[in-house]
């Protein structure tokens, strides 16, 4: 704005002393309060470079760099190639779709029906909120080591139980079977389920609070049973919360790493629970002999990259029923 | 999607006493009838059972097996009650695994984080909202972008920067720093504060302007005392983090003597240890969190709302 009175004044003619100075401490002015306003924001932007903006080009330039006996050398598409031609690879793209696929059945449906029936309940509310969400509030570490020690195959709590009801006992985290869905995975997303429904839980009831009354109301005059009100009534008027988490939980799912971290070693047995996330701690820090940033980059580059596709789609298939 | 807590305060006042006017999918008229009576009753107490059971069954043994004796801890069939006491578990666990060291090191870095997040963000998010500097909304958005990429995805390039500083040419590995100074970089906090700044009216900062107050006075006077609940719902989300983190510090914190993992990490690495001290490590860890939980419990619930989604 004083740019543009400058400009004019000096276009028509000679401007008054006092204009001049205005326009003069004007822009000082602006000057001192922009600087003291990127003063409050470097901080900030300092971390956000060196922990976010810079990783994130780095990420791309270290995957199609090599590094040998010290000399960094770019590499083209051997990276990729690498890792494509891994049969690790492969595995570790199967099971998270397992995770994620089976966290779906669990994970997702369980906290809607779970918030459907707390919200109608008139008694113990506070109680049983409290309770979904306390597990959520636990460090993963006491959780999944609670759920290990439960799924030990020799004298894990779940066997016992089973043994004293003289059931089938079953290895758990640690069976070998490696056709979809493996057990092992399932006793993954079981324990994941515990740790983490809570968070959806409530904020579906959050949601499911904000349905008007009479929208039921309505629904029972015309004679709709509860299964019908829930199907149009409930659903349509939480779908948006429904779809946005839906990604939110693919998204967090493909990232899987701490649950079969801790749970089964992560790779577990015959590498069945492998995960990409997994893969990408493997490459990087505990290969044996020489640690490949290269290859982890180029693995974490692949994920980027599908899960970019997969939330892009899901808004762009979803932009105008928002 | 909205982020207001104003929203968070009339929701937390909405759920407490729940009026009958308002009606869910069952009808009260419905629930009435002597039938529907007995039949909620039922459905009540097996939803009370079953969550009790599922939620609290297993944290009952995370902590009850603690104190039983290695024999006892895996004896068929499993006993209740633990039949001896051996609080002794929890003080030998407490040892072994320096369950006090690696609890001092989660509350510094959690505290730390905090401390950075807050002056940081808090800055920031003031900057962005009322202060408007050239390029501001340019650099929000860069910083929104972030929020698009996944958390795990750039471990590797992240370990080398905190392992190498560009420029500086600093390693902070093993430093608390390397876990402080990240947890700025938090896009969702910045914009849920923005979002708060937004919400308190002009009128109020052009009299602090008038009145002469610097910016800085005007955020301390002014801004902050406004903004106590979305600070309350930042302050709670930082801890909790730095609390459940677990793969950035086993990378950046592990393999020292004496240790500076966290308890995540440190009660994970045991590998060795009894099975009942790991237990009674993990109860000890899951403690304080309880204590939290149950004190910030309105706040925390009412901020998952607040800074989730809503329909």
């Amino acid at each position: 704005m004083t740019d543009t009175v400058v400009t004019l004044s000096k276009a028509e003619g000679s401007p008054g002393p006092l204009e001049r100075r205005a326009a003069r401490g004007g822009r000082s002015r602006r000057l001192r309060r922009n600087l003291s306003a990127h003063g409050f924001l470097i901080g900030a932007v300092l971390c956000f470079a060196l922990f976010s903006w810079y990783p994130m080009v780095r990420e791309i330039i270290l995957s199609f760099q090599q590094t040998h006996l010290g000399v960094t050398t770019w590499a083209g598409w051997q990276n990729y190639s690498r890792i494509f031609h891994d049969p690790q690879f492969w595995t570790a793209w199967r099971n998270t779709l397992e995770f994620t696929g089976l966290a779906l059945v669990f994970g997702y449906a369980v906290p809607f029906f779970a918030a459907i029936l707390l919200n109608e309940l008139r008694h113990a509310r506070g109680y049983l909120r409290t309770l979904v969400y306390l597990p959520v509030m636990l460090p993963p570490a006491s959780a999944l080591l609670l759920f290990k020690y439960f799924y030990d195959p020799t004298d894990g709590l779940f066997n016992r139980v089973l043994q004293l009801l003289h059931l089938p006992t079953s290895q758990w985290v640690q069976s070998p079977g490696t056709s979809v869905p493996t057990t092992a995975m399932i006793a993954v997303v079981i324990a994941a389920t515990w740790m983490n429904m809570g968070a959806a839980t409530l904020i579906y009831l959050a949601a499911l609070q904000n349905i008007p009354g009479e929208l039921y109301e309505a629904a029972e005059l015309d004679g709709a049973g509860l299964f019908s009100r829930i199907w149009h009534v409930t659903v349509p008027q939480t779908r948006l919360v429904l779809s946005m988490l839906l990604m939110l939980q693919i998204v967090a799912t493909m990232q899987m790493f701490v649950e079969a971290f801790i749970l089964t070693g992560g790779p577990g047995v015959n590498n069945n629970t492998l995960s990409v996330v997994d893969l990408i701690y493997i490459y990087a820090f505990s290969m044996s002999g020489s640690s490949n940033y290269n290859s982890a980059s180029a693995l974490g580059v692949v994920l980027m990259l599908v899960l970019g596709a997969f939330s892009g789609a899901f808004l762009w298939l979803g932009r105008d029923r928002g | 999607m909205s982020v207001l807590a104003p929203r968070a305060e009339t929701s937390r006042r909405r759920t407490a006493p729940r009026a009958a006017t308002s009606r869910t999918l069952i009808s009260q008229a419905q629930l009435n009838r002597p039938g529907s009576k007995l039949a909620y009753r039922i459905v009540l107490t097996l939803v009370v059972v079953v969550f009790t059971l599922a939620f609290i069954g297993p944290l009952y043994f995370l902590f009850t097996d603690g104190l039983k004796s290695t024999q006892e801890a895996g004896q068929v069939p499993p006993t209740f009650f633990p039949v001896h006491i051996h609080p002794s578990t929890y003080v030998t666990a407490w040892h072994t695994l320096s369950v006090g060291r690696l609890m001092f090191n989660t509350l510094y870095y959690a505290f730390g984080a905090l401390a950075f997040q807050l002056i940081f963000d808090v800055a920031a998010a003031y900057a962005f909202s009322k202060l408007r500097p050239v390029l501001g909304n340019a650099i929000f958005a860069m910083m929104l972008a972030t929020l698009m990429i996944p958390s795990m995805v750039l471990i590797v390039p992240q370990y080398l920067t905190v392992a190498n500083l560009p420029i500086l040419h600093v390693n902070l590995i093993g430093t608390p720093e390397a876990i402080w100074l990240p947890s700025v970089a938090n896009a969702f906090n910045i914009f849920l504060l923005k979002r708060f700044f937004d919400s308190i009216p002009t009128e109020l900062m052009d009299a602090a302007a008038i009145d002469g107050a610097s910016p800085l006075r005007a955020l301390r006077s002014i801004v902050l005392p406004i903004s106590r609940p979305i600070l309350g719902v930042v302050t709670i989300f930082g801890f909790v983090a730095v609390w459940k983190d677990f793969l950035w510090p086993l990378l950046v914190e592990s393999g020292y003597t004496p240790t500076r993992e966290t308890l995540n990490v440190g009660i994970t690495g045991a590998t060795t240890t009894p099975v009942n001290f790991i237990i009674a490590a993990s109860a000890i860890a899951a403690i304080p969190t309880i204590i939290f939980f149950l004190i910030f419990q309105r706040n925390i619930m009412s901020g998952l709302t607040a800074g989730g989604l809503k329909g």
